[in-house]
């Protein structure tokens, strides 16, 4: 659950660190992306990673357009536009999904279903493990992506300066579609993965809502960091749901975003600087 | 184009810029008087109007001229009718006592978010009301003692010194007045140097810094004022609503708040009405739209016979009636407003405006923001 709320917070991290935009239907697209898996997967009975694919690739493709489309015009306006155009996004999503697949909870089986390995009287099931393995993999190219490429620098650049980067000859139009892709794509895969363990409906979004803590933790702006606070979050949350009475693992999440909010704003990995007037 | 030509300070400090405007904003007032006699049907729906447009009023001072933009003003709602409701049912105080008890505990919780949020700056404050708002809901979900819990809880009509508003149209001037006070209270806030010194944070904290503003004190007034506003609209909206429920407090309902400010038009009190009569309108027109559209727009396949008009009408039938369609709509109206007319209705009023008064000469630059490409919150 921690590598879930790792994935979809890195989505949110991705589009920060390139446009400093702060995008609040990632969670949204995550819920496309399970939906359009399983709609191949049960619909057009394509298998299990064919779908994966065409469910990374359609989600991206979208994620592009819609930067290429809609986010492009707002560039240049204060934060707060996107914001709430990324709110109004999200509940067009959620209206589509409803009347394309219907408000009915589905469940997608994969080749993971109902398999597990023992390590040491551990039980582990596979479902869990491929979200794991699935994150571990996803990081490590994304954070090689942005440190060694030309591209990922170039999209650093960007992200700091855009008319800068533009007279250096990036072509910063380009690298925020490629953004949007990328991040859109991260979240189909974490909504893929999600699928098996937590069940498919249209309200599978909101769990961005607590991904979002799990970027402030980790520092919004840090690629590791985004990882780091999703696991601790889904790690307190455990904790609060054994430990603590009953309704306090729901908001656990939100108290220690408000908590590193109030004490740590740049979270654990983040850096903050001062404006120049 | 009016000129006024101003001969004493008086007219400087006067509400309103000239007789005509005044005279203007009566007539606004009596048109609002009669309207229960005009449209009987529409009373309730109007006097949800007025309790939205406390609420736009609230989210206005916040999110428009101090430029704190929260998601979480449902929860400050909620804390004010939970509140209202508590103190005159529960404790059996006069319904006067509600209120204050519901602003005084409004404010304070937004006492309690604005300390913490004054280490915060756009997107995380934004982040960390959703926050609030959501472990609010949780609460009200939790404390059965107070908020009834999940089965929710009935409210009474308001009944004030002895005098009942069980009416539709007596609660109608009630919102009505409470409307027009806060306007006028918030009106005169805006003109007087707190409101200059939350207009000067928007729209630089760090001029307004250098100019003396002490931040923390005025964020914090803003963001108690604000939330103390949200309480007088919860103890109205509990009575309009009628049975209190922790889910009407969601996220959503901060978004329709926002909505109404947006749509309305950021930094400007007209803007907060024109919002809030859109927003509290709008499901009344789509249910009234949903009936009607299916039969109207299926009429002219009629001319390729019976059986495509009525498999048009079907199709269109089973279309509009989705549950999911009245969020969509809302979502689809925000991101039109963003994309094109940033400045709201208001904005697009004052273009209007302006236009005719400056017939032949208007030029579209005259609004034409300022984009900034270098916009990085990190260095602030």
């Amino acid at each position: 659950m921690g590598c879930i709320y790792g994935l979809v917070a890195l989505g949110f991290v991705l589009i920060y660190k390139a446009t400093e935009l702060v995008n609040f239907a990632q969670g949204d697209l995550l819920m496309l992306g399970a939906f359009v898996c399983y709609m191949f997967v049960i619909w057009y009975g394509v298998g299990y990673w064919a779908a994966f694919a065409l469910a990374i690739a359609i989600v991206a493709l979208f994620g592009a357009a819609l930067d290429a489309s809609v986010l492009r015009r707002v560039i240049g306006q204060p934060q707060f536009a996107v914001v709430m155009l990324t709110i109004g996004l999200g509940a067009i999503f959620r209206a589509f999904a409803s009347m394309t697949w219907g408000s009915e909870i589905y469940t997608l089986p994969t080749p993971f279903s109902a398999k597990a390995t023992r390590v040491g009287g551990v039980t582990i099931s596979h479902e869990y493990v491929s979200i794991i393995v699935g994150t571990v993999i996803l990081c490590a190219v994304l954070y090689a992506f942005f440190t060694y490429t030309r591209v990922g620098v170039a999209m650093q650049a960007a992200s700091q300066n855009q008319l800068a980067a533009y007279y250096m000859g990036i072509p910063v139009k380009r690298m925020f579609s490629l953004i949007w892709a990328i991040s859109a794509g991260v979240a189909a895969i974490a909504g893929v993965l999600l699928a098996p363990v937590s069940l498919i409906d249209i309200n599978l979004g909101f769990i961005g809502l607590k991904a979002f803590a799990a970027a402030v933790l980790g520092g919004f702006g840090s690629i590791p960091g985004s990882l780091v606070g999703g696991i601790t979050i889904g790690l307190i949350e455990l904790f609060a749901g054994a430990y603590l009475p009953h309704g306090f693992k729901d908001v656990a999440a939100y108290v220690v975003l408000l908590a590193v909010l109030a004490i740590r704003p740049q979270g654990m990995f983040g850096t903050v600087g001062r404006k120049k007037v | 184009m009016r000129f006024v030509f101003k001969t004493s300070y008086a007219q400087d400090l006067g509400l309103f810029r000239d007789g005509v405007q005044r005279n203007w904003y009566l007539a606004l007032l009596v048109g609002v008087a009669v309207l229960p006699v005009l449209v009987p049907a529409y009373v309730g729906d109007v006097s949800l109007v007025f309790i939205y447009g406390l609420c736009g009023l609230s989210l206005m001072v916040l999110a428009g001229y101090t430029g704190l933009v929260s998601l979480g003003h449902a929860a400050f709602l909620g804390i004010g009718s939970y509140a209202h409701v508590y103190v005159t049912q529960d404790l059996g105080l006069p319904w006067l006592a509600g209120v204050i008890a519901a602003t005084v505990i409004a404010a304070a919780a937004g006492v309690i978010v604005g300390v913490p949020a004054l280490r915060m700056t756009g997107v995380y404050l934004t982040i960390a009301t959703l926050a609030f708002a959501l472990i609010i809901q949780e609460v009200f979900a939790r404390w059965d003692a107070v908020t009834g819990g999940l089965k929710g809880k009935a409210v009474s009509k308001p009944v004030i010194f002895g005098v009942s508003f069980a009416g539709d149209n007596a609660f109608y001037f009630l919102c009505l007045v409470v409307l027009a006070a806060g306007l006028w209270l918030t009106a005169n806030l805006l003109r007087s140097p707190t409101g200059r010194a939350w207009v000067a944070i928007r729209d630089s904290e760090i001029a307004a810094q250098s100019m003396g503003v002490n931040l923390a004190v005025y964020k914090t007034m803003a963001f108690a004022y604000s939330a103390g506003l949200m309480g007088i609209a919860g103890a109205l909206f509990a009575h309009k609503i009628g049975f209190l429920a922790q889910d009407i407090f969601s996220v959503l309902l901060s978004i329709q708040f926002l909505l109404m400010v947006v749509v309305g038009g950021l930094g400007s009190l007209h803007g907060a009405i024109f919002g809030a009569v859109f927003v509290a309108m709008l499901p009344v027109m789509i249910s009234q739209a949903r009936d009607a559209l299916p039969a109207m727009l299926s009429q002219p396949f009629t001319l390729f016979g019976k059986a495509a008009g009525d498999t048009v009408f079907l199709a269109l039938d089973r279309f509009v009636k989705q549950p999911g369609l009245e969020p969509g709509i809302f979502g689809l109206i925000l991101v039109l407003f963003i994309l094109f007319e940033p400045l709201g209705i208001y904005g697009r009023w004052l273009k209007l405006r302006v236009y005719f008064s400056l017939f032949p000469l208007y030029k579209a630059a005259t609004f034409r923001r300022q984009k900034a490409y270098m916009r990085s919150e990190r260095l602030r």
